[in-house]
């Protein structure tokens, strides 16, 4: 323990922690702004300095260490007017017009200036106006916004490994930017959005898609339905002030009725589909010696990094469509014909925890008509509640309501395909079952659970081992493909997602997200799965029905021409 | 005191810097030969004694940062040559490798045996082509007389170094951005701690050094510590080269032991302001130096007398003015240099420069207001207090400087401008 003083006060803290730490500790928040949680020290911004007895300029508190005998003066006239006129500079060369912005309330900059007490400028504007690239299906970048934090470099370097975007320039036209001032649809760009997730400003945001829903529901003529992420009714919350890691799926499904939704469906139930497809998939890989391991293709940021840097591995992918896409086609086909409604009438929403849903729902391989997309538009978990919010909408005290049928019957499986190793572990469950031919004795597969980045397991099926892995992030997805692509590793049957944790951590998320914040959402989330009473997909009665009413057999003719999809080269030259 | 003291520039002008069979007829690598004779705790115990203190504008004592690479365990360790000479008004580093380059190459030898330091590297500024050439000939003349590579002088010692160059930016001399720089990334500096000793290049333990300060450790070698010590002063010890311009008779660079008077070093080895021209101010260390007036060059060039500039010496440069200039001219171009060469990293110097550009030109175009002058002192504080790295920290010292020796020209300006303030 090293004692120090903060403001005068005579404190004990641990030894070989920060003073932002330190400070932190003893109910000090010091205000910060490139400081983020799971990312790398930049102390880029400078917003963080205080006065430090004996050191000679300012010290920033993210990236000092305190020592014993150490005094910091967080008051000090001379550290409070520093971090007010870093401030400014930004907002001298950053778009003020708040009220235009879609971080207006929700802003870091917009809260620091306010609790500065910043209520003019005492330096001119310097902006010079730049061009918005909104050139891609997912990502709008603003760089008028830019205050050049380096959370984007930074989580796009060190949690994704890819750095697609980095800082380019010098002095004050330094810029974000991808290499060569390229645009993010000509770069290798996942679009996982993790970037949009961790700005503290709106210059990198989801392209918004709430207009379009808007107009639709406010059009007669189309019956507009949604269906929701496994991970958002964890998450929804966070963004209407409930406590992380709120459950939140009855409130989500009476707010979303509330909008004017005809119906609302649970995308859990394509989740359960999507299981007995790839469980199907897998056995018959196993069983004709196919192509294995078996890569899951849920998550359309893995696909899009597995189309661009690792394209020999496309035959290892399942040809399973997400369970978005696999609701998509469903929707604009049986659906509609159930209904009796023409399916250029259905206008199809669903709510993701992902920007890269959004180019998939743009993929020409997902239109089931040949012509328009089988998902009209993708809202994230930010986007919902943003309509949530527009409307007026008393969340909290809303009554709880259900999917609308037949959706309302998902299992536990389904739901933890929002975490990492859940899609995994919701394979298993099915696939044990189905070839041992005898109920499981343990439905988890505690394995599989966790965070580490690669999880290996071994599955026991009819007295054969397979080797099973887990990876989540796209750094740990390259370390995994490499393997796999050098070839003689022992495994079946792989899960990758793009994003930290999961769906829980991706990159639509609620602003603010972190591994802490992910883990009790990932928690959550099991929480659901305990709590339903079907914990298998192939129990679900519903989706069985579905395949003897309209399907067929699982991985047939029919659910091949619905249900499946196929990869492409995407490699940039 | 009016006589240069040539210790480490000895050779100059006796050899041919692009003969290493002169450097070696005039003693050239025998202080390797000693320092491998020596225990290594001896060599760092006339380092100690020299109180050597670095040359390169920091000052930071040499002895210390030799001592934390050697105690490092972690291999490898790098010695790098910090080359990149891009502060304006100074060329020792230059004048250096363009006439003695072996020196360079035999201390960076003796810290490399000191630390246990296997790979070196001369990060040599984009702009000092014919610097590069000659260092690059030494390095094979070197490394073919068997002085570097593997087991030098017969002994279990190896080491061996490259020259590498960035693309002409001034942040490059700024030790973590060369060290960026070298690994092949854009230059912009790392946040500290830890240091370069700890982890450095290629993450690494690094001693990185000024061209002069390792010139020097032949000539400690050679006279011992102690010896060394009692040249200069109480609290400066050696000697320091002086990159000398402006408004000079004899522009150049000379040698001067510390305790000398800048005006004997103007005066008496630099020949006075030509033309019948007054002294006006000189500009100290560079464009992050201060500026001060005539009245003070009785000053003696010490490290401990400089601090109240909080610059410290910088690298040595006098840049002389006469009474011909406007110090708001100088200050413009000293702030648009540094509007240019800021990394972009830290907010404080990326957005600042701009402002303090924009301010200054408002002294310049006789358009300053009382309002500018306080912005314009509290920026400079700001801007001081707050930047990540040196260049930061010292592009306002100009602007600080003479704040406070020539405020009278501040106010004079702002009363001839004539703004009528808003109320």
């Amino acid at each position: 323990m090293a004692k120090i003083k903060i403001n005068n006060m005579p404190l004990n803290v641990p030894d070989g922690i920060t003073i932002l730490e330190a400070a932190k500790e003893n109910n000090f928040n010091i205000p910060t702004l490139c400081y983020y949680p799971d990312l790398d020290i930049k102390s880029d911004c400078r917003v963080c300095v205080v006065e430090v007895k004996g050191h000679k300029g300012l010290s920033t508190s993210c990236s000092t260490p305190i020592y014993d005998g150490m005094e910091i003066k967080i008051n000090s006239p001379r550290a409070q007017n520093a971090r007010k006129a870093i401030v400014e500079m930004m907002l001298a060369n950053h778009d003020a017009n708040c009220t235009a912005c879609v971080r207006n309330m929700n802003c870091e900059l917009q809260r620091l200036a306010e609790s500065l007490g910043i209520h003019e400028n005492r330096f001119d504007t310097v902006l010079q106006e730049k061009a918005i690239e909104q050139s891609n299906p997912s990502i709008v970048r603003n760089a008028n916004r830019c205050i050049k934090c380096g959370r984007c470099v930074d989580v796009c370097k060190t949690v994704q490994g890819m750095s697609v975007l980095e800082t380019a320039g010098r002095s004050h036209d330094a810029q974000v930017s991808p290499a060569y001032g390229k645009e993010l649809k000509d770069v290798f760009c996942t679009y996982c959005g993790q970037c949009s997730a961790v700005c503290p400003v709106g210059a990198i945001m989801e392209k918004d898609h709430t207009h379009n829903v808007w107009d639709a529901l406010d059009n007669g003529d189309k019956h507009v339905i949604v269906q929701v992420a496994p991970a958002i009714r964890v998450s929804l919350g966070e963004e209407l002030n409930l406590p992380l890691g709120s459950i939140v799926t009855g409130k989500m499904v009476a707010a979303l009725k509330m909008l004017g939704f005809d119906r609302v469906f649970d995308t859990n139930f394509t989740a359960d589909l999507t299981i007995i497809e790839e469980g199907h998939e897998l056995i018959g890989r196993l069983k004709e010696r196919g192509k294995l391991p078996l890569i899951t293709s849920c998550c359309p940021g893995w696909i899009n990094y597995c189309e661009q840097e690792f394209p020999d591995l496309i035959d290892h992918l399942s040809s399973c469509k997400s369970p978005q896409q696999m609701f998509g086609s469903l929707a604009k086909t049986y659906y509609a014909q159930r209904e009796g409604i023409n399916p250029d009438d259905i206008y199809v929403v669903s709510v993701m925890p992902c920007t890269a849903k959004k180019f998939e729902a743009e993929r020409p391989e997902m239109r089931v008509n040949g012509k328009d997309p089988d998902v009209d538009a993708v809202l994230t978990t930010r986007e919902l509640a943003k309509m949530i919010k527009q409307m007026g909408i008393d969340f909290d005290n809303l009554r709880e309501q259900k999917f609308d049928k037949p959706d309302e019957v998902t299992s536990g499986a389904a739901a933890i395909f929002g975490a990492t190793g859940g899609v995994m572990e919701a394979a298993l469950r099915s696939v044990k079952e189905i070839l041992e031919e005898r109920p499981l004795e343990k439905l988890d597969f505690d394995t599989v659970r966790g965070t580490d980045g690669i999880r290996e397991a071994e599955v026991e099926i009819s007295g054969q081992t397979h080797h099973v892995a887990v990876a989540h992030t796209l750094a740990n997805a390259r370390t995994l493909a490499q393997k796999v692509r050098e070839g003689g590793t022992p495994y079946s049957f792989i899960e990758i997602m793009a994003c930290p944790g999961g769906c829980v951590g991706g990159g639509g998320q609620p602003y603010g997200t972190t591994s802490e914040r992910s883990r009790e959402r990932i928690y959550s989330i099991y929480q659901v799965d305990r709590l339903t009473k079907i914990r298998k997909s192939h129990d679900n009665a519903a989706v069985m029905n579905l395949y003897s009413n309209y399907l067929g057999d699982p991985s047939g003719e029919k659910a091949h021409e619905l249900l499946h999809t196929h990869y492409v080269n995407r490699r940039k030259k | 005191m009016m006589r240069e003291h040539k210790l480490i520039t000895a050779r100059i002008g006796k050899i041919n810097p692009e003969s290493i069979d002169d450097y070696l007829k005039h003693d050239g690598y025998t202080m390797l030969e000693k320092a491998l004779s020596m225990r290594r705790i001896e060599i760092h115990d006339h380092f100690e004694a020299s109180r050597l203190r670095g040359r390169g504008g920091a000052g930071f004592p040499v002895a210390v940062k030799l001592m934390a690479l050697a105690k490092e365990s972690r291999t490898p360790k790098y010695v790098v040559c910090n080359a990149d000479e891009g502060e304006p008004g100074n060329f020792k580093d230059r004048y250096l490798m363009e006439n003695n380059p072996h020196q360079i190459i035999e201390g960076m030898l003796i810290a490399a045996y000191a630390t246990v330091a296997t790979e070196g590297y001369i990060y040599i500024r984009g702009e000092y082509a014919n610097a590069m050439r000659i260092m690059q000939k030494a390095l094979d003349d070197a490394r073919e007389r068997g002085f570097l590579g593997k087991n030098i002088l017969n002994k279990r010692f190896s080491f061996d170094i490259e020259i590498r160059s960035g693309a002409g930016s001034y942040v490059c001399g700024e030790e973590f951005a060369l060290l960026e720089s070298i690994e092949g990334k854009a230059g912009r500096t790392r946040v500290k701690p830890p240091f370069p000793t700890s982890v450095g290049l290629f993450g690494q333990p690094t001693l990185i050094n000024n061209v002069e300060t390792l010139a020097t450790f032949p000539s400690i070698i050679d006279m011992g510590g102690k010896a060394y010590a009692e040249i200069g002063t109480e609290t400066s010890t050696g000697t320091k080269l002086i990159s000398l311009s402006g408004n000079i008779k004899h522009k150049g660079v000379f040698e001067v032991p510390f305790g000398m008077s800048m005006r004997d070093i103007i005066e008496k080895l630099g020949g006075g302001v030509p033309g019948g021209h007054k002294i006006k101010m000189i500009q100290l260390g560079g464009a992050c130096g201060p500026i001060i007036p005539e009245y003070m060059l009785d000053m003696v060039i010490d490290f401990e007398r400089f601090e109240e500039f909080e610059s410290k010496t910088g690298a040595g440069a006098i840049i002389v003015i006469d009474d011909r200039f406007d110090v708001f001219d100088i200050l413009r171009r000293i702030s648009a240099f540094f509007e240019h060469e800021s990394c972009g990293k830290c907010t404080p110097c990326r957005e600042g420069n701009l402002h303090m550009l924009k301010t200054v030109e408002k002294f310049v175009n006789y358009n300053a207001t009382d309002k500018d002058l306080n912005a314009l002192e509290s920026l400079a504080r700001v801007m001081h207090q707050t930047s990540l790295c040196g260049l930061g920290q010292t592009a306002p010292t100009a602007v600080i400087s003479t704040l406070h020796y020539f405020r009278f020209a501040y106010l004079n300006r702002i009363e001839e401008s004539n703004i009528e303030e808003a109320v």
